[in-house]
């Protein structure tokens, strides 16, 4: 099976490279009108059909890595690496980009699914959707040529095949590390799609805003997964990592917020260039830059250039990244330079106070807020060159920088929807703004009535509350804007069709669903950042327990009622039995462990986690004193985190709205019709 | 809801003062077991870094220091790694200035490049308000209320 891997990767790459020479000939052919002894269109289909035979080949390489995982061949370097025999099934299949060269196949294996959906729908666009597979197997070259020379997944070991692997990582013995990679791979390859296709289009000249029609969805559903992955990562280390944080401001996690912020800039952007035909240039570097950083993200992760508490997966290849980030940003430089003509705004901006300058506005937030977040991740790199002293950029830096931006982009999320396209008048402007803003202030107020002290923050250093105080001022304009864009629009409906208000705040959302589902994204977003500012009121404690004693925080009292340890062929376990009580009532039993694997000879925390609309109660087995042997016990009481998952549902559910099609005028029309037509019979004794 | 949780949350919890500089300074301070963490973060099991800098931060609070004195004490100690966020000096300086400093400078050009196309677009001619155009303005109004 080694051996068939090998060689599917070989084809997958001699079946790109033939895509992408015969694609750019046919290419060429078809822009100067000149032909050779194959027409362009026929050598552009055998192109497509290559593209679409990568996929195939690297789909039997993905099979053959994870056959070998099933079968515990350890006779390959990356299966002895990643994986054993006691390993569960899930997790053997989670081997396959659990390390280096696991995951660059994974990388090259959706890459071609991308691919190949492109290809099968290539009727959409013939031309444009040419360019864009042409190159997209430029890119594919690349990570096919890193898996046949650089990180090769199916070497072998050398010298006699141990009996057993060295097992997973135990931190990826997770379920979510099942679905949490391919979440955040399919986000960073996403972006390979909509790249291509704005690439192409520029090379191409290509008249009229299509391709962004043509890549809406592709860009939504591809931050939809970076989105979903970022989140899924968050619970993953608040579930695994036991110490009582979901982020923490790592390279890693960094990398995947860069290309996140710039994918939201140009999912806002790419409005203005559809309906004002405006920011044309801002939009193609916004799309070229958001794969740069995905590219970027992943050349922190393998490279070793900055310390991450995520060492899976560091090694030389780094080399090779530099090279492709390099040629990537030299192929967007030349082709804008040779076609930027083609980019010329169609409208510019007639006022500050307008829809478009809020957009324009958003768009320099999250890319300050990327950035920031760039500056800080490179900072330490920079210190050390400049002046010889390597210093760290942690939460503390971010807590002061990234926060107020953040608070700001909130703000400006209320505003936008409440101006009118092309130029506000001061009559609307106090129309839309009386009740959001006054939403806001009662919010300020019950807060501080709540005990949270914005003023603290000159009094004290702890900025939580100063922080917290705007979050939620800012969350009450917000969802009061976004309430008020529904309850208008329904309203109407209401009084022309005599629905009720459920029904015309449903059939208002279903005619236009981008509109109305981003509108749900932002109220999701809102409720996440409820969930972050509860970070400003956590509480921790630690203590050695012995058998029936306690510890109290906020209103739980945590009892000791018993410790043990386990065993079974993957792991060894300690772990406490705790009773928490609540007014003296009996809440919930609470099991946290401490697990020791066999294999991999490594640790792993098990939190036991209650949650709740108010607060977590989240507890982890911290270790066993030695000498009187009785667990050591933290308990953290995290409040509001709950709403920060809720809040990733919500944008899951706006986000899938969106995706869907818009109700057409006529039909809505028709269905608005219909029941009146139904009673005109009814009243006219129609059968 | 969440918004009501939360002022709940907050009123239930509230900031206490005992351990607060221990814990704000905690949070400042990176573990130097090698873990990368910050140092009230670290999660090793019996981690002897975060053991000897716990010992020596309650000592140094017992002593009445200052924060920023004791944050020169550990980066005199331990190098500026130990520090979870580099300290507002010479060139760190950068690092906290560059951020808020971009977005200062691109929303101050945002707007003067605003005010500039605005200045240069041509006045558009004023549309003759006749009665019919008076009528569908005001149906419009009327039917879209925004």
């Amino acid at each position: 099976m080694p051996t068939f891997g090998s060689f599917a990767l070989l084809l997958a790459l001699a079946l790109s490279a033939y895509n992408l020479l015969a694609g750019g000939v046919a290419l060429r052919q078809l822009a100067t009108g000149r032909s050779g002894r194959v027409a362009p269109e026929r050598l552009a289909e055998t192109a497509r059909r290559a593209g679409i035979g990568t996929f195939i080949a690297t789909t039997a390489a993905a099979f053959a890595l994870v056959w070998c995982a099933f079968t515990n061949n350890f006779s390959v370097a990356y299966i002895l690496h990643h994986s054993n025999r006691a390993l569960p099934g899930p997790y053997k299949f989670a081997a396959l980009w659990s390390g280096q060269e696991g995951s660059l196949l994974l990388w090259a294996w959706l890459l071609a699914a991308y691919g190949f959906v492109l290809r099968v729908r290539h009727k959409v666009d013939v031309k444009l959707t040419a360019y864009a597979s042409t190159i997209l197997a430029g890119i594919q070259i690349f990570f096919l040529l890193l898996l046949n020379f650089a990180a090769m997944p199916f070497s072998l070991v050398s010298g006699p095949v141990p009996a057993d692997g060295f097992g997973l990582n135990p931190l990826l013995q997770y379920p979510e590390m099942v679905i949490h990679p391919p979440m955040l791979y399919l986000g960073y390859v996403g972006f390979a799609v909509p790249f291509a296709f704005a690439l192409g289009a520029l090379m191409m000249r290509y008249p009229g805003e299509k391709w962004i029609h043509i890549t809406r969805r592709w860009t939504m559903v591809t931050w939809l997964f970076l989105t979903c992955g970022i989140f899924l990562g968050m619970h993953w280390a608040y579930s695994v990592l036991g110490w009582g944080g979901y982020w923490g401001w790592d390279p890693v996690e960094n990398a995947s917020l860069m290309p996140w912020l710039t994918g939201t800039a140009f999912l806002h952007s790419v409005m203005m260039q559809e309906k004002r035909g405006m920011m044309k240039s801002w939009n193609v570097w916004l799309i070229f830059s958001t794969f740069m950083l995905a590219i970027f993200g992943t050349l922190l992760t393998r490279s070793g250039l900055v310390s991450s508490v995520h060492a899976f997966a560091q090694s030389p290849i780094g080399n090779w990244f530099w090279v492709f980030l390099v040629i990537v940003f030299a192929v967007c430089l030349f082709t804008y330079i040779l076609q930027r003509d083609h980019l010329k705004a169609e409208n510019k901006i007639e006022s500050l106070v307008s829809r478009e300058s809020s957009f324009l506005f958003n768009n320099l937030v999250l890319l300050a807020a990327c950035f920031t977040v760039l500056w800080g991740t490179l900072f330490p790199i920079l210190s050390e060159y400049v002046v010889g002293n390597k210093v760290t950029v942690s939460a503390p830096f971010y807590d002061r920088v990234a926060v107020p931006i953040g608070l700001f982009l909130l703000f400006l999320t209320a505003i936008g929807p409440l101006l009118a396209w092309r130029s506000s008048s001061f009559r609307s402007i106090r129309k839309n703004f009386v009740v959001p803003v006054i939403a806001a202030v009662v919010a300020g107020i019950v807060v501080i009535a709540c005990g949270v002290h914005p003023w603290e923050i000159f009094t004290t250093t702890h900025q939580g509350s100063f922080y917290a105080f705007f979050a939620y001022c800012l969350g009450a304009l917000v969802v009061t804007a976004v309430g008020s864009e529904f309850l208008r629009g329904a309203r109407v409906i209401s009084r022309n069709t005599g629905k009720n208000l459920l029904a015309s705040v449903i059939q208002l959302t279903r005619r236009n669903t981008r509109r109305y589902g981003g509108y749900i994204v932002h109220f999701g977003v809102v409720v996440i950042i409820i969930g972050f500012s509860g970070q400003a009121f956590n509480q921790t404690q630690e203590q050695e327990m012995a058998l029936h004693q306690s510890i109290h925080i906020g209103p739980y009292k945590v009892e000791c009622e018993g410790y043990s340890q386990d065993t079974n062929p993957n792991y060894d376990t300690e772990y406490a039995l705790l009773n928490v009580y609540r007014d003296g009532q009996l809440v919930t039993k609470m099991a946290p462990e401490r697990r020791f694997y066999n294999a991999s000879q490594q640790p792993l925390t098990v939190v036991s986690n209650h949650s709740t609309p108010a607060w977590d109660l989240y507890v982890i087995y911290a270790g066993k004193n030695p000498d009187t042997g009785q667990p050591i016990i933290r308990v953290f009481l995290n409040p509001l985190v709950m709403w920060i998952w809720i809040g990733v549902a919500i944008i899951v559910f706006g986000t899938g709205l969106a995706l869907v099609p818009n109700l057409s005028a006529a039909l809505a029309a028709s269905r608005v019709r219909a029941p009146v037509q139904a009673e005109e019979l009814t009243a006219h004794g129609g059968d | 809801m969440a918004l009501a949780v939360g002022m709940v949350a907050a009123l239930g919890l509230g900031v206490t003062d005992d351990s607060a500089r221990f814990n704000d300074l905690g949070n400042k301070l990176m573990c130097t077991c090698g873990c990368g963490q910050v140092l009230l973060q670290c999660n090793h099991l019996g981690c002897p870094g975060l053991a000897r800098e716990s010992a020596e931060l309650k000592a140094d609070l017992a002593k009445g220091m200052s924060n920023n004195a004791i944050l020169i004490a550990f980066q005199n100690e331990y190098g500026p790694t130990v520090l979870a966020a580099p300290m507002l000096t010479r060139f760190n300086m950068i690092a906290w200035i560059m951020p808020p400093l971009l977005l200062a400078l691109g929303i101050l050009g945002t707007v003067l490049l605003v005010r500039r196309w605005r200045q240069r677009a041509a006045t558009m001619p004023a549309v003759k308000q006749t009665p019919e155009i008076r009528a569908l303005r005001e149906q419009v109004r009327r039917e879209t209320e925004l």
